[in-house]
């Protein structure tokens, strides 16, 4: 089965800094892969070089079997490939409404009108219906600057799958959201996932999150993906508990030799 | 043979009189991201300062060439330091952390009104300070006569540049300023203080802009509207070498200097329009200025 | 077709200024005029403001649409008025087109820089060039409109009135409608986020493209009118400081509402004819506290005095769903 995005041998340093060293992953139709590693660790780099955003140092990025490298962000996110990020993207002096009536109207078509109004009743029913589903209705005529943090997320991650993408790259949808709100965010997410069927990447530091929902875990380690696989055998790895989520017997590095399912070729 | 030397020489000139008037520019840009339109203004003040201050000199018909230089060294400092001080002060400092562009827009307010300042304090008759011009004389080089002073202002431009390199590069605190240029939080969180840093910033170059204008009233006749000309030269040197950077304000002015130079001797009709051109050109290839940095924004 | 508030207004005033053209003296119409066509130029500097970039060299296109209509009769032979008007427009368009490849990549102090430095190229072009009358310019008169001769004097005056105000109505009705449509709408995108903009699929570039390009086209019709009324033209339209009173004018009104920049050309020029008369040493002085006290005070401009009274945007309630209207998609 040919991957839905594949990365082949994908590097980026930025002058002395490696933040990606020799990436393969492969990520098949329906996966839900969760993403972990330190801060720099290299995981928004790798969404960044993944749809366009920053170019790789070397390497290959396939969609579908297809080359997608060079591509603007424009062009990846029509072909199907969408994403949140770290820190929201909206037009923040808008409302909620039209930060999403535009999205719609973007997602019609890459060529907008001159004169024919944006906000149709068609759109806003839609965007009534996105707001809805994504649980901030409230703040349908707010503007963005006055919607709180969680919301905020929601309705990024929301923008991101208004084109009907076929994965979706979520870079850490929880992060700037207080503890107990994390779980009905993320219940929220997960489920308009499985409503439109999605295949996803997401960002995650807390672990307790990462593991309820994913089928499969990267972890990042210093620009490498030090181990990839089941989220049980990730999370028990040696160098994963020593570098990565903290939990380490403080044994030395050099013993961490026997780690599960390196970087899958 | 002849005019590529005349070439040369006049470029040469030309480019250490550009130099002069966007280094104060480009520093203040470098540190405190501000574009100040109103460079030009200072540019005008020091030239009023100055011309005044020649003309009350010789004014008994007396005066020795070497005191008119202290004099008009002297007055660029007086207003650099007076005018710095009002504008930093009295206005700037409430406006930090705004937009770049918004800086632009309250700078250009802050050049209409110091355009009329000028107009009540000098009125709007020329005035004329070109005892320190004629008394240095002309020397004849390969057999063109260039006048002294303005080979003497390519000796300033190379001091001022050297000076402000050496500052920057050797000097505490130059250390400390680089940090703030690199990055103001950080500096910041290192305990600099940013505030003082902008003050002693602005300060500087105000007084570049004062002292470009005072050397530079010997030669011109000073009228209104001179600081309005030329701070559009400014901007186009300091475009080109890359905003912020001494080293591309300095290459900056040579290239436009050479190339107005050029148009002058041989396509007079070009002379404005070689500056913009050459600027339109470098950005064309190079949208950063040719010694700037890029900086991707993070998402 | 339905016309909403501001369309109602914009019709209501055209006829009333129409109405008070016939009964106004001489120098008042000549004002308003002068003032109309200027608000054209600002309307494409806030069409750009809108999408986020301030252009400090809408006197390029001024001029353009100015010198274009001074031309069209020694150069071209042309002397129909809404001819002349329309070379102008096509010029600065394609104008436009050719300087939008390059600027478009350009953000912030850059592009005002950039946009500047071009229309000093033409300035500095112009006050070389002596058959078009070099720093002086030269004077634009023996037009027609429909055929008929305009010699100059009253009846010009009241004609060229005439052809503002209805060019004005048009211009404001279509960008009324810009402003409401997918692109409009995407240009505040952009000035907001353009990396999202990107994300969702669009060429925040192209569209700041098509943006600048018509921008240039609205302005160079305030420089053709500008032409008639005045009857002359000369290099200063293109002149860098030209370029700032387009802002202060634009900044004045505010971003507000389609009819701000023709409130604000119109306080401009009633003061500054006052204020020249007076004061002429610190007409500039007065400028530049004023535009520190827009940007300080008042940073949406005139127009915000007239929607303060509006909640802004409602605050957040507590409960979620409160106002839910839509269907439940999931
Ligand atoms: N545009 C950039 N220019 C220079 N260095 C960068 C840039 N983007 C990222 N880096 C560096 O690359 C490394 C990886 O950064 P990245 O943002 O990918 O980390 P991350 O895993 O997403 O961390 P976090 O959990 O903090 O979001 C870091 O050292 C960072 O400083
Ligand atoms: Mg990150």
């Amino acid at each position: 089965m040919t991957p839905i995005l594949e990365t082949r041998g994908l590097n980026k340093t930025f002058g002395a800094v490696t933040a990606a060293k020799d990436l393969n992953v492969r990520i098949n139709k329906g996966e839900i892969v969760g993403v972990i590693g330190a801060n720099g660790a290299g995981k928004t780099t790798f969404i960044n070089m993944v749809t366009g955003y920053l170019p790789p140092t070397s390497g290959e990025i396939l969609m579908d079997g297809k080359a997608i490298l060079g591509l603007a962000p424009r062009a990846i996110t029509r072909a199907g490939l969408a994403r949140s990020f770290q820190v929201a993207q909206l037009f923040p002096e808008l409302t909620v409404l039209d930060n999403l009536v535009i999205a719609l109207a973007a997602a019609e078509s890459p060529h907008p009108s001159f004169l024919k109004p944006l906000r149709t009743k068609a759109r806003v029913a839609k965007a009534e219906e996105i707001l809805a589903e994504f649980k901030v209705a409230a703040y349908r005529d707010a503007r963005v600057t006055a919607v709180p943090q969680g919301s905020r997320k929601l309705i990024d991650i929301a923008m991101a799958m208004i084109g009907n993408p076929k994965m979706l790259l979520l870079d850490e949808p929880t992060s700037g959201v207080s503890v107990d709100e994390k779980g009905d965010l993320m219940d929220t997410v997960m489920a308009a996932v499985r409503h439109h069927g999605l295949t996803v990447l997401f960002v995650e530091h807390d672990m307790d999150v990462v593991r309820r929902y994913v089928s499969r875990i990267l972890a990042f380690y210093s620009g490498e993906i030090i181990a990839d696989g089941p989220p049980d055998a990730v999370l028990a790895d040696e160098r994963v508990r020593e570098l990565v989520t903290g939990h380490s017997d403080h044994k030395p590095a050099a013993n961490a030799g026997a780690r599960e399912g390196s970087s899958v070729a | 043979m002849l005019s590529f030397i005349a070439v040369l020489i006049d470029g040469t000139i030309y480019a250490s009189w550009l130099f002069l008037v966007a280094a104060g520019l480009t520093v203040i840009y470098g540190v405190m991201r501000i574009l100040n339109m109103a460079h030009g203004s200072f540019y005008a003040i020091g030239a009023y300062a100055a011309a005044s201050a020649i003309g009350w000199y010789f004014s008994d018909g007396t005066g020795s060439a070497g005191m008119s230089f202290l004099l008009l060294i002297g007055c660029a400092i007086a207003a650099g330091l007076v005018v710095g001080t009002l504008v930093e002060r009295g206005l700037l400092r409430f406006m930090y952390g705004r937009d770049e562009i918004l800086m632009v827009i309250i700078t250009y307010a802050l050049l209409l009104i110091l355009e009329d300042a000028m107009k009540l304090i000098w009125g709007v008759n020329p005035y004329f300070a070109y005892q320190p011009y004629t008394a240095l004389g002309r020397s004849t080089i390969a057999g063109l006569k260039v006048s002294n002073y303005d080979l003497a202002l390519i000796g300033v431009a190379v001091v001022v540049g050297l000076a402000l390199w050496g500052w920057l590069e050797r000097t505490n605190l130059g250390k400390i300023l680089r940090a703030v240029i690199h990055d103001r939080e950080v500096a910041s969180a290192m305990g600099v203080n940013v505030r003082r840093m902008f003050f002693l910033t602005f300060i500087i170059g105000t007084t570049l802009g004062t002292l470009a204008g005072a050397l530079t009233a010997p030669s011109i006749s000073v009228v209104p509207g001179i600081g309005v000309e030329v701070i559009v030269l400014a901007f186009a040197v300091v475009v080109v070498g890359g905003l912020g950077s001494i080293e591309g304000a300095a290459v900056g002015a040579l290239l436009l200097g050479l190339s107005r130079a050029m148009a002058v001797h041989f396509a007079p009709q070009f002379e404005l329009f070689v500056i913009y051109g050459v600027m339109s050109l470098v950005l064309a290839i190079r949208p950063q200025g040719l010694f700037g940095r890029t900086l991707a924004r993070k998402i | 077709m339905r016309l909403d508030k501001t369309e109602l207004a914009l019709v209501g005033l055209a006829v009333l200024l129409l109405l008070g053209g016939m009964v106004a003296p001489g120098w008042l119409i000549f004002l308003v005029t002068i003032a109309l066509a200027k608000a054209l130029v600002v309307q494409g500097v806030v069409m750009q403001m809108k999408a986020g970039l301030v252009s400090f060299g809408q006197g390029l296109f001024y001029c353009v649409g100015g010198y274009a209509v001074g031309m069209g009769g020694p150069f071209l032979g042309i002397s129909a008025g809404l001819v002349l008007l329309a070379i102008g427009v096509v010029a600065a368009v394609g104008l436009a087109m050719v300087l939008g490849l390059l600027l478009t990549r350009y953000r912030e102090i850059f592009f005002a820089m950039l946009s500047l430095a071009f229309s000093m190229i033409l300035y500095g072009v112009l006050v070389k060039s002596q058959e078009l009358g070099s720093t002086d310019g030269f004077n634009v008169n023996n037009w027609t409109l429909l055929g008929q001769t305009i010699a100059g004097g009253e009846t010009a005056t009241h004609v060229v009135f005439l052809l503002t105000v209805v060019a004005a109505a048009v211009v404001a009705f279509l960008l009324h409608r810009y402003y409401r449509s997918s692109v409009g709408m995407t240009c505040e995108a952009i000035r907001e986020n353009e990396v999202r903009v990107e994300y969702l699929g669009l060429s925040p570039r192209w569209i700041q493209y098509a943006n600048y390009v018509a921008a240039a086209g609205v302005s160079a019709l305030g420089g053709g009118l500008t032409a008639l009324a005045a009857g002359h033209v000369d290099p200063d339209m293109a002149y860098w400081t030209t370029s700032g009173e387009f802002i202060f004018i634009a900044l004045l009104g505010g971003t507000g509402s389609v009819l701000a920049p023709f409130l604000a050309a119109i306080v401009f020029s009633l003061v500054r004819t006052y204020a020249i008369e007076f004061v002429p040493h610190a007409w500039q002085m007065i400028l530049g506290f004023t535009l520190l006290g827009i940007v300080v005070f008042l940073p949406k401009g005139l127009w915000s005095l007239f929607t303060r009274h509006r909640p802004e945007a409602p605050v957040v309630p507590a409960a979620p769903q409160k106002t839910s209207t839509g269907g439940a998609g999931a």
